[in-house]
């Protein structure tokens, strides 16, 4: 039998500094990945993309071409993998699906209201449904975080529990936008209710608000899972979303992941990157590995 | 219960592959000479020392062993040209000068980086982002003061002593060499400098930039050797100011010989501080904190944090937290840019490195090591820990010069003050906490000279240093730098 996991009180969850955060940071940036390194890590990081489309205008015939670069993406270059999911709305979902077929690419919804989560508990739990009924495979819930910053935390509890009951079968990745948080002492906070109240994933951010992603917000996330875990004995995933265009960004992400988690982690069943330009950068990296040179960006395929 | 104990792994998967920084462009020539009154001249006796490089064990260099004919000589220039030309200068000029020498660091920045890299073992990580560019900021910042003296020290009349000694030690060879020549200059004093004998390079390049910058002959003179070469600067009747950091053991022989003297004298000795960790800390920079404090240029830092306090109740946290940190430590080749524990400076530091493991293994502290491979040539030490130690172990109370951490616990502020000042040096501290008034308390009871709030080993030009008790006295850096080398 499990052992009951107690819930900690979340208003004093532990301390995080700026600075040091930032000094930590630096170091994970100054690894130099060269070679045979720097190939595996790429095709490594190629694999654990969310590959995403979240707009209003979003149409059937975008995510089916979305969902087919998903599975070639880039089939001149042999031997790459494909990336873990693609990531879209609710109505979405069965496009996708269909579209996918049997390939391993799973399907990613975002859900309840998102990306400002401003709606009832009702709706929220309607809009999860909907997407795990058309078969989504993981769903990108967002928190309240009006709620959070009143210091309501345990509506901020109740309500990814409650979603996580909604979503059955389907890994529920908990996105904090912690561009509203503001600070890291709330973005810690914010990990610390995600993962007791069940989140198979934290996320960073929707990619609406800037700042998304940062390493230094990651890194405390990435933190709180390993505290968990020790905790535990449950490991929790991380996807940090919006801002991470480049190579050389991701790199240093798996540096972080690798040296806070280790290696249990670096892999898409654990770590995913929410983005739509970075394959190509990757790409464009892998082209230059194997060829010597770099090639323009009309050489690959924007969908 | 049947649950795994949760652990994680950092050893297998995805790794970095060497990622050496080029030495090509750097050239070493087979023999170093003196470099007195503005110009490169072989010893009166002729002889030579071997400097090698630790990681490999490779002889880089011959370097010249001054005797006392060659430090007189050098004091003789460096007094010739302090009466006759550099506190003739105006002060403006002055700066000038040293301004230029700053420039010159930083243009020939990763040249400096690896010599210090391949003749002192130290990580190129360190000596490319920490060493050389703040040397250079050394030189920058006391330029500017040259030629306002008068406004550091208003309503005096601030006059230079004239011919400074100075000996410097072999864990930050440039940058000591930056902390002792910039201030001197700046104040209008002439210098005869010695660097340590296992690092003598980068000073003799900086020999070579200081003679490239027109700055007047003898001004600034570099002899070489050991602790002889050291004895003849210390006694040498026409030097007014010694200036040491080193060892204390040697710090007290040269209060000693200075005794009965005119010299006015300086000294920053060795160390051993607290680093203390309050259980409302943000304990995962406190850990990076743990780390920068004692495994920092492989712990040869005075002002290393090698004796940490942890509070009882989050000492278990703490712990687990710094051994998963020193699992992904990259310990060997100090030339790749991933590594962050480069090679012991010599072998004779190896040995007290190892027979402080053994005493303390004697001693009955629990030993701990990361599991890193070491390189089967050159240097090398595994990061350490020491657990369960008190006050009363040797480990604790000694200064190892090495990546050996001692660790203790303790329950309330107060017996964290009483231990942390329970030690004949007083050289720095760090304090962890998020609690503000905390850190106040703590550094006005702390006998330290630099305590450091939720950070550790930080330096900057203008911030002075130095210690209390056994570690020193008189303060290099900041304002207060310009004043052991000034009447007032």
């Amino acid at each position: 039998m499990k052992s009951a996991i107690s819930i900690p009180d979340f208003s004093k969850s532990p301390a995080i500094d700026q600075v040091g955060v930032e000094e930590r940071v630096a170091r994970f940036t100054a690894r130099s990945i060269k070679k045979a390194s720097k190939v595996q890590g790429l095709k490594m990081a190629l694999n654990m993309i969310d590959l995403t489309t979240l707009e209003g205008k979003d149409t059937e015939g975008k995510v089916k071409q979305m969902c087919y670069k998903a599975m070639h993406l880039h089939d001149v270059l042999p031997g790459l993998p494909n990336v873990a999911a693609v990531c879209v709305y609710p109505t979405m979902v069965r496009t996708a699906k269909q579209a996918l077929k049997d390939s391993d690419v799973k399907v990613a919804s975002v859900s309840t209201a998102f990306p400002s989560g401003q709606s009832t508990r009702k709706v929220k739990l309607l809009d999860t449904t909907f997407a795990v009924e058309n078969g989504a495979d993981e769903i990108d819930m967002v928190i309240s975080r009006g709620e959070f910053l009143k210091g309501n935390y345990n509506f901020v509890f109740d309500e990814i529990a409650a979603i996580k009951e909604a979503c059955g079968k389907a890994r529920l990745k908990v996105i904090f936008e912690t561009g509203e948080l503001s600070t890291l002492d709330n973005v810690r906070r914010a990990s610390d209710i995600a993962m007791y109240a069940g989140a198979d994933f934290i996320k960073t951010s929707t990619g609406k608000i800037s700042p998304a992603a940062t390493m230094p917000v990651s890194l405390v996330m990435l933190e709180a899972i390993r505290d968990y875990y020790y905790k535990t004995g449950i490991m929790v995933g991380m996807k940090p979303a919006g801002g991470i265009s480049t190579a050389k960004l991701a790199l240093h992400y798996l540096v972080m992941v690798k040296e806070t988690l280790g290696n249990a982690w670096l892999n898409n069943h654990w770590f995913r990157f929410g983005a739509s330009s970075l394959a190509n950068d990757i790409l464009m990296q892998l082209a230059k590995e194997a060829t010597g040179v770099y090639q323009g960006s009309e050489y690959f395929s924007k969908d | 219960m049947s649950k795994k104990q949760p652990c994680l792994d950092f050893s297998s998967g995805w790794g970095y592959e060497p990622s050496p920084e080029n030495a090509d462009h750097i050239q070493l020539k087979k023999k170093y000479e003196l470099f007195i009154d503005g110009k490169f001249v072989k010893p009166t006796k002729g002889k030579y020392f071997d400097t090698i490089n630790p990681a490999t064990e490779q002889k880089l260099a011959e370097i010249a062993e001054a005797d006392e004919t060659d430090v007189n000589k050098a004091v003789k220039a460096a007094r010739n040209s302090y009466e006759n030309v550099w506190s003739k200068m105006p002060a403006a000029e002055r700066g000038k000068y040293i301004f230029r020498i700053a420039r010159m660091i930083q243009e020939r920045a990763r040249e400096f980086a690896v010599i210090e890299t391949l003749d002192g073992g130290k990580p190129i990580r360190e000596s490319r982002d920490i060493d050389i560019p703040l040397a250079a900021n050394y030189f920058f910042y006391y330029a500017g003061w040259a030629d306002k003296l008068a406004y550091a020290f208003p309503n005096r009349n601030p006059k230079p002593l004239g011919v400074a000694g100075q000996i410097i030690p072999w864990n930050f060879p440039l940058l000591m060499a930056a902390w002792k020549i910039a201030p001197a200059l700046a104040t209008g004093n002439t210098v005869v400098l010695k660097p340590a004998e296992t690092t003598s390079l980068t000073a003799l390049k900086l020999a070579e930039i200081i003679a490239d910058s027109g700055l007047p002959p003898g001004v600034v003179n570099i002899v070489t050797g050991g602790g002889k070469t050291g004895a003849a600067i210390v006694n040498h009747k026409d030097i007014n100011k010694i200036a040491f950091t080193g060892s204390t053991d040697v710090g007290k022989l040269i209060q000693h010989s200075l005794a009965n003297t005119n010299k006015k004298l300086t000294l920053e000795l060795g160390g051993k501080a607290a680093n203390i960790i309050f259980d409302d800390a943000p304990l995962d920079q406190a850990v990076e904190g743990i780390v920068n404090g004692i495994f920092f240029n492989q712990g040869h830092v005075c002002c290393a944090g090698s004796r940490l306090f942890i509070q009882e109740n989050v000492a278990e946290t703490v712990i687990q937290k710094l051994k998963d940190r020193m699992e992904t430590l990259i310990v060997g080749d100090p030339m790749d840019k991933n590594t962050d524990i480069g090679a012991i400076n010599s072998k004779q530091q190896l040995e007290t490195i190892q027979k402080y493991i053994s005493i303390g293994k004697k001693e009955g502290a629990d030993f701990y090591q990361s599991s890193c491979n070491l390189p089967k040539k050159g240097y090398f030490c595994k990061p350490t820990l020491f657990l369960n130690t008190s006050q009363s172990h040797r480990v604790v109370q000694e200064e190892i010069f090495g990546p050996v951490l001692t660790i203790q616990t303790f329950r309330t502020v107060e017996e964290v003050i009483e231990k942390a000042n329970n030690i004949p040096y007083g050289l720095s501290a760090g304090v962890w906490t998020d609690k503000g008034s905390r850190i106040f308390n703590m550094t006005s009871k702390l006998r330290a000279g630099v305590v450091w709030a939720n950070t550790y080993n930080k330096f900057d030009p203008t911030s002075p240093f130095g210690g209390y008790k056994e570690s020193g006295f008189g303060r290099e850096g900041g304002l207060h730098g310009l004043q052991p080398y000034l009447s007032l």
